[in-house]
């Protein structure tokens, strides 16, 4: 009754046109970021924000990445690991030999890094697609694996291979404690979300599409595939990159090429699948399960009075991810999302059945 | 004929590969017992990825599923014999397990491609990433995560051949060799199997097209379990000799993701192919390993694999021997 859309005329192109047409998802939207900004800093323990809220922030910056790729543009990759190495990489270069750098020029060049060479890694797309072009981003992955852990230039020859980030300082203000440090990754976010919003509803996000349905039809109506898929690559790889430069500076702070191998791809190709493929909402909703799901996992045993080992504990979860994976592709294949948008339905017609 | 499709492309191909297994010879001071002893070892641990790989091309001549958890089948059908071993004997082992893997195999069918049958194949192809998960997770639930050694009695000793005529000699394994027959009469029985048993005849009915098969009266749904069932028991052969070899521990599992650029070299519908490709990226990584590696940092043979599959797939998508038509736009 609440969640009507009854008597919203709309006048203008702009109105209808505009990225939240309903008054009350516009409301709710504000709400959200009302709380995100203003309640959840003054309120949320130091744990929440380390644990839970920067790795789910920054995880789903990166699967909006993948998403584009996979859910808008239908090219599957499991290099999605490497791309973040790349922008982690390329992030701690430029700190390191440009020292005056502003530290959010330097994430957006990570950024561009990253997407120079998801475009090289992208091109194989152009001849083939399906489980071939997951091989060739495989190849990608073990590839700037194996660059990052042995050639000394890109970790300014330390001799474990870690790499330290340098502190967190931008316009003379350093972000130290885990508030600021949220705060950071919450307004990187929320501005790419918009830009991920706005390109995938626009002309470019639509050839995206369009190649995803039916490329040979896509090809018919005007579509360069050369076009749609470089830049389906060149955008998720930015995002991507974008992820990995924060994951390295803001969540790790300290880290070797271990932390963004393989088990990287996979874990963020569940995100999509299980958030919802081709939905920017479902990157956010699958990020924050994914995120969730292994530290409830952890704490259950003890909640229900169980003796587990981790290991154990580790090893149900594998299970539980396989399982929902097998889960979701068949019962709803578009994901959390899709079940957002089923409540949402219901909401607009209850409490009348039609 | 674009020459990229034709006959002399393949030649052209093998010639590359053999000159580049040929260069260290020419351009460093190899010795050529050493040479033939990396050429040996690269062989050998070819012939393994040659078999998860012919698992994977079984079930996707079959089915058309590209099946990610090839290698979760491998680690979990060597963990169960593992363990099973510890309380009957080898024999009665080797039974049991092929029965959780026919046990496996329907359970598949009927759970995950059931369901998604006319589904496109990135889907299945996800899907099977999700069944290796699962299967990864259950075997080590259920069967521990330690690593086990599997011995089933295959000799350890090296021999060294040829002593006359080389100085020293060469170095090998005997149980390098024992796995290299083994493989091959895997193959020759898969093939009798394949061409002589009505069994067989129907999965190459199926293999070639669904719905025709499905018209005259082959039953869909069973072929698939028998198809899963064989590459659940490639799968378990390939564990035994892995397992026997390296031990039994999750890092199989990665060694059998070296699988999927073998199929892509090879081709993804092509039995020989498997086999062939699989022997050429064994041979590249450990010859790149030996005589490549000093000169870039070592640890070539972690992307060896996938880089040589990648430059396939920009001039040759269908790869060594697979079937001309592939998608693309």
């Amino acid at each position: 009754m609440i969640y009507r859309e009854t008597g919203q005329y709309k006048t203008t192109y702009e109105a209808d046109q505009q990225l939240l047409p309903i008054l009350q998802d516009r409301l709710f939207m504000l709400i959200v970021l009302f709380v995100a900004f203003f309640v959840v800093p003054l309120t949320a323990s130091e744990y929440l924000f380390r644990a839970i809220l920067v790795p789910f922030l920054i995880l789903t910056l990166a699967a909006i990445g993948l998403n584009i790729l996979v859910g808008f543009c239908g090219q599957v990759s499991l290099g999605t690991g490497g791309f973040m190495a790349v922008g982690a990489y390329a992030a701690y270069n430029l700190v390191i030999r440009v020292p005056d750098l502003n530290l959010l020029v330097v994430f957006l060049l990570a950024g561009l890094a990253a997407t120079v060479v998801g475009i090289l890694f992208g091109l194989p797309s152009l001849r083939i697609k399906g489980f071939y072009l997951a091989v060739a981003t495989l190849a990608a992955q073990f590839f700037l694996d194996w660059a990052f852990a042995r050639i000394g230039w890109f970790t300014n020859y330390a001799p474990s291979g870690s790499v330290t980030a340098p502190a967190l300082t931008i316009f003379g203000y350093t972000f130290q404690s885990p508030v600021e440090k949220y705060l950071l990754v919450l307004g990187i976010v929320v501005v790419f979300t918009l830009v991920a919003r706005n390109l995938t509803r626009g002309a470019i996000g639509r050839s995206w599409m369009a190649m995803r349905d039916m490329d040979v039809a896509a090809e018919v109506i005007g579509i360069r595939p050369l076009y749609a898929k470089v830049t389906a690559f060149a955008v998720s790889s930015f995002f991507v990159g974008l992820a990995g430069a924060l994951w390295a500076f803001v969540y790790l702070g300290a880290w070797e090429p271990l932390a963004f191998d393989v088990n990287r791809s996979f874990q963020l190709l569940f995100m999509v699948i299980i958030g919802g493929l081709g939905s920017i909402l479902g990157s956010f909703l699958g990020a924050a399960f994914i995120v969730i799901l292994p530290l409830v996992l952890n704490q259950l045993p003890g909640w229900l009075g169980i003796d587990m080992s981790t290991a154990l504990i580790s090893h149900i979860e594998f299970m539980i991810f396989g399982a929902l994976i097998v889960f979701f592709l068949i019962v709803e294949p578009h994901g959390l999302a899709r079940l957002w948008a089923i409540g949402k339905e219901k909401l607009r017609l209850w409490p009348f059945p039609h | 004929m674009n020459f990229l499709q034709s006959k002399w492309m393949t030649v052209a191909l093998f010639a590359v590969l053999g000159a580049g297994a040929v260069a260290p010879l020419l351009v460093t001071d190899t010795r050529l017992p050493q040479w033939i002893e990396v050429v040996l070892g690269g062989l050998m641990s070819g012939v393994l990825y040659s078999l998860v790989a012919l698992g994977l091309v079984l079930i996707f001549k079959a089915s058309g599923v590209f099946n990610f958890a090839q290698g979760a089948m491998v680690l979990f059908a060597a963990l169960s014999l593992v363990r099973i071993m510890e309380k009957v004997p080898f024999p009665v082992a080797l039974v049991l397990t092929i029965a959780i893997m026919v046990a496996v195999a329907w359970l598949i069918e009927r759970l995950v491609l059931r369901p998604l049958v006319n589904q496109e194949g990135i889907v299945l192809f996800m899907a099977t990433l999700g069944i290796a998960y699962f299967l990864d997770g259950l075997g080590q639930t259920v069967w521990g995560s330690d690593i086990y050694t599997l011995d089933i009695g295959m000799p350890k000793e090296p021999k060294i051949l040829l002593e006359n005529v080389f100085e020293g000699g060469i170095l090998v394994g005997m149980e390098d060799v024992i796995a290299a027959v083994i493989a091959a009469v895997l193959v020759g029985v898969l093939a009798l199997f394949f061409q002589k048993t009505p069994t067989g005849r129907a999965l190459r009915a199926v293999a070639d097209d669904h719905q025709a098969a499905q018209s005259i009266g082959i039953p869909l749904n069973r072929i698939w379990v028998i198809v899963w069932t064989v590459s659940g028991i490639v799968a378990l052969v390939a564990g035994i000799i892995w397992g026997s070899k390296l031990g039994v521990q999750f890092s199989l599992q990665l060694v059998a993701l070296k699988a999927l650029p073998v199929v892509i070299l090879g081709g993804f519908t092509s039995v020989p192919g498997a086999i062939i490709g699989g022997l050429i990226i064994g041979l590249g990584e450990k010859l790149s390993e030996v005589y490549l590696g000093p000169l870039l940092g070592g640890g070539i043979e972690n992307w060896f694999a996938y880089v040589l599959a990648l430059v396939f797939l920009l001039f040759r998508p269908e790869g060594l021997f697979g079937e001309k038509h592939i998608d693309r736009v």
